[in-house]
């Protein structure tokens, strides 16, 4: 065991499931020719340790009103939850290759209405975040278990509504809500979406009233760190910043702002591919 | 079909805007984050300390415009169409068209042709929002020349505006010659008018094409200028052909064809029929792919045009 309680065996099987879901999120953009390889890269750990680990999911009753719920505010990350999801069991992993596609439930942006196990249809920065805080007041009113995880981009951050909603949820005092903010352009006059500088953003949530830790976004038992020090917080909402890398796990990509939106080409899609060990 | 030249809209948006700035030194720009594709970089690189990017706070970048309007600037506010009329408009509403500030918001990736990006990015109800904001001029440029002289032109006077791009290169169909209030005949036809905006307005052309090909003679009118409207020439065209055609990419509830259709009914109503969004939100796919899907296609469009012609009894 770990100091997070998660076995090293579950790590190295986590570890397998990200690579699963970075190789997809190339084939994903590659063959749609657009979306946002960057931030699918830098988030694929969290969904991992969170779909494959973390949340009381059945992929068998995606509605089962007791589940855990993952917020995908940062609802342009859509690929690397579909990856998950897919492999989580909820639908076929063949249908990924779909993403994008007239009549596919796989939305360039991730859509609730069209497929199971997505939470919420986010897009619009802060907007994911507000409807977590409105999940996780609905399920502490109905005493349900339910834990409500949001992933929020550092550009979202911007966002007015974004502190809005981190304002209710410290009000409220949510201890059944998790907020992970997807660290990936630290640096203010680089990087997409992160003009104004949010640092020091762990006081400011902090002050906010949320149980705040930083933690390597890419380290599974840092992750399960702070998801158990979440799970043991009363009173008040927690939240990690996770300090993550755009583009992970792509050499040519990692911190590249260029790739924030834009897909591999042929080429490019199989370089990746070879440094994340997959087939193209 | 005919092959034309396309260009893109934003970036004859991107070089009025450098002129503008060269010309007159009261006038400022500001875009919100639009990852990469921001219209005012040739601006910032020319004049650097008379523009800002705001990052992603659409609603602030409203609200600051105003307040820099308000001290007598001319400013250029540019972000994503979706965002400039939806997310912002509460602010567009209030900081700028109730304090009647001098913004000029020229909206880029307007309509389904932003593709992939689906839904949430696809403004379809924009024309709806800002024409029904008191004092707001409102224009959708059909080729990149039009959008040249249109978003130089709103600078001549003091008050609000928003331009309606797409992020798709559109073919040039004018030499932008474009006049504010007034609808270009693109097209004389005496058999039935074809009114259209943005990306349809080469499909209306083509159409029209088709049908005289068959031997029917269609108007083809050009309404770039929604608002102010040009209600005198819809008049008559209405009283020449008889029936009219409206083609746009936007909600047909609350978009050009209602315009068409009201403007015409008090003093001249004939038929008009509406080709454009039905009332559903878009989804992802290939831009235009999607147009088709939504029934804005070409063939569609001549399906709707000889329907006219037959209830007008001008063919059997
Ligand atoms: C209101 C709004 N403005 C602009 C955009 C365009 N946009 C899409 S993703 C993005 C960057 C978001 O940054 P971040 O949340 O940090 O995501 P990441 O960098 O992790 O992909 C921007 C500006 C948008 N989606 N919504």
């Amino acid at each position: 065991m770990s100091e997070s309680g998660v076995p090293p065996a579950t790590v190295a099987e986590l570890q397998t499931a990200a690579r699963q879901i970075r190789q997809d999120v190339i084939r994903m953009t590659y063959h749609a020719g657009s979306g946002h390889p960057g931030g699918n890269l830098s988030v694929a750990d969290l969904i991992t340790a969170l779909v494959f680990h973390e949340l009381r999911l059945d992929p068998e009753h995606p509605d089962w009103p007791d589940r855990d719920r993952l917020v995908l505010s940062k609802g342009h990350a859509a690929p690397a939850l579909y990856s998950a999801l897919a492999h989580r069991g909820f639908f076929d992993p063949s249908s990924l290759l779909t993403l994008r596609e007239i009549g596919s439930p796989l939305q360039g942006i991730v859509d609730r209405r069209k497929l199971p196990g997505v939470e919420a249809s986010t897009g619009g920065p802060g907007q994911g975040l507000g409807m977590a805080v409105g999940i996780a007041l609905d399920a502490r009113l109905a005493k349900r278990p339910s834990r409500v995880y949001a992933i929020v981009g550092d550009g979202e951050c911007e966002s007015g509504l974004t502190w809005e909603a981190l304002l209710a949820g410290g009000r409220y005092g949510l201890d059944n809500l998790v907020v992970f903010v997807d660290r990936n352009d630290p640096d203010p006059d680089r990087g997409t979406g992160n003009r104004m500088g949010l640092e020091p953003l762990a006081d400011k949530l902090r002050a906010f009233r949320y149980d705040t830790l930083e933690i390597d976004g890419h380290q599974f038992p840092a992750i399960f760190e702070g998801l158990a020090r979440a799970r043991a917080t009363k009173g008040r909402p927690s939240a990690i910043i996770a300090r993550t890398v755009k583009g992970k796990g792509v050499s040519f990509m990692e911190n590249q702002d260029a790739w924030h939106a834009r897909p591999p080409n042929r080429e490019e899609a199989e370089r990746a591919l070879a440094e994340l060990g997959g087939r193209p | 079909m005919v092959e034309r030249k396309s260009a893109s809209l934003a970036e004859a948006y991107s070089q009025a805007l450098v002129e503008l700035g060269e010309r007159d030194p009261t006038v400022v720009a500001l875009d919100a984050d639009t990852s990469g594709a921001r219209a005012g970089a040739a601006f910032e690189k020319r004049f650097p300390d008379r523009f800002w990017d705001l990052g992603m706070m659409e609603s602030t970048l409203m609200t600051i415009a105003s307040g820099l309007a308000l001290g007598g600037r001319t400013v250029y506010a540019s972000t994503i169409a979706v965002f400039a009329a939806g997310a912002a408009y509460d602010a567009v509403r209030q900081s700028v068209c109730y304090n009647r500030a001098n913004v000029k918001i020229v909206a880029t990736h307007g309509g389904l042709l932003v593709g992939g990006d689906g839904a949430t990015r696809q403004m379809l109800e924009d024309i709806a929002l800002m024409r029904s904001l008191p004092g707001m001029t409102v224009i959708v440029p059909g080729d990149a020349p039009t959008a040249r002289t249109a978003v130089l032109d709103i600078a001549s006077f003091d008050g609000p505006a928003y331009v309606r791009l797409t992020r798709e290169n559109l073919p040039v169909l004018t030499d932008g010659t474009f006049t504010l209030g007034h609808a270009a005949q693109l097209r004389e036809g005496s058999d039935l008018t074809i009114v259209a905006i943005g990306a349809m307005l080469a499909r209306a052309l083509d159409v029209a094409e088709e049908l005289h090909q068959a031997g029917v003679e269609a108007r083809v009118l050009d309404f770039a200028s929604i608002k102010p409207a040009d209600e005198k020439t819809l008049i008559q065209a209405a009283r020449d052909t008889g029936a009219i055609l409206t083609m746009e990419e936007h909600n047909v509830l609350t978009g050009l064809g209602t315009l068409v259709a009201s403007a015409t009914a008090t003093t001249q109503p004939v038929p008009v029929r509406q080709v454009g969004v039905p009332d559903l939100f878009g989804e992802s796919g290939d831009p235009w792919k999607l147009l088709d899907h939504y029934g804005l296609s070409q063939k569609h469009a001549l399906d709707e045009a000889w329907g006219l012609l037959k209830l007008r009894g001008k063919v059997s």
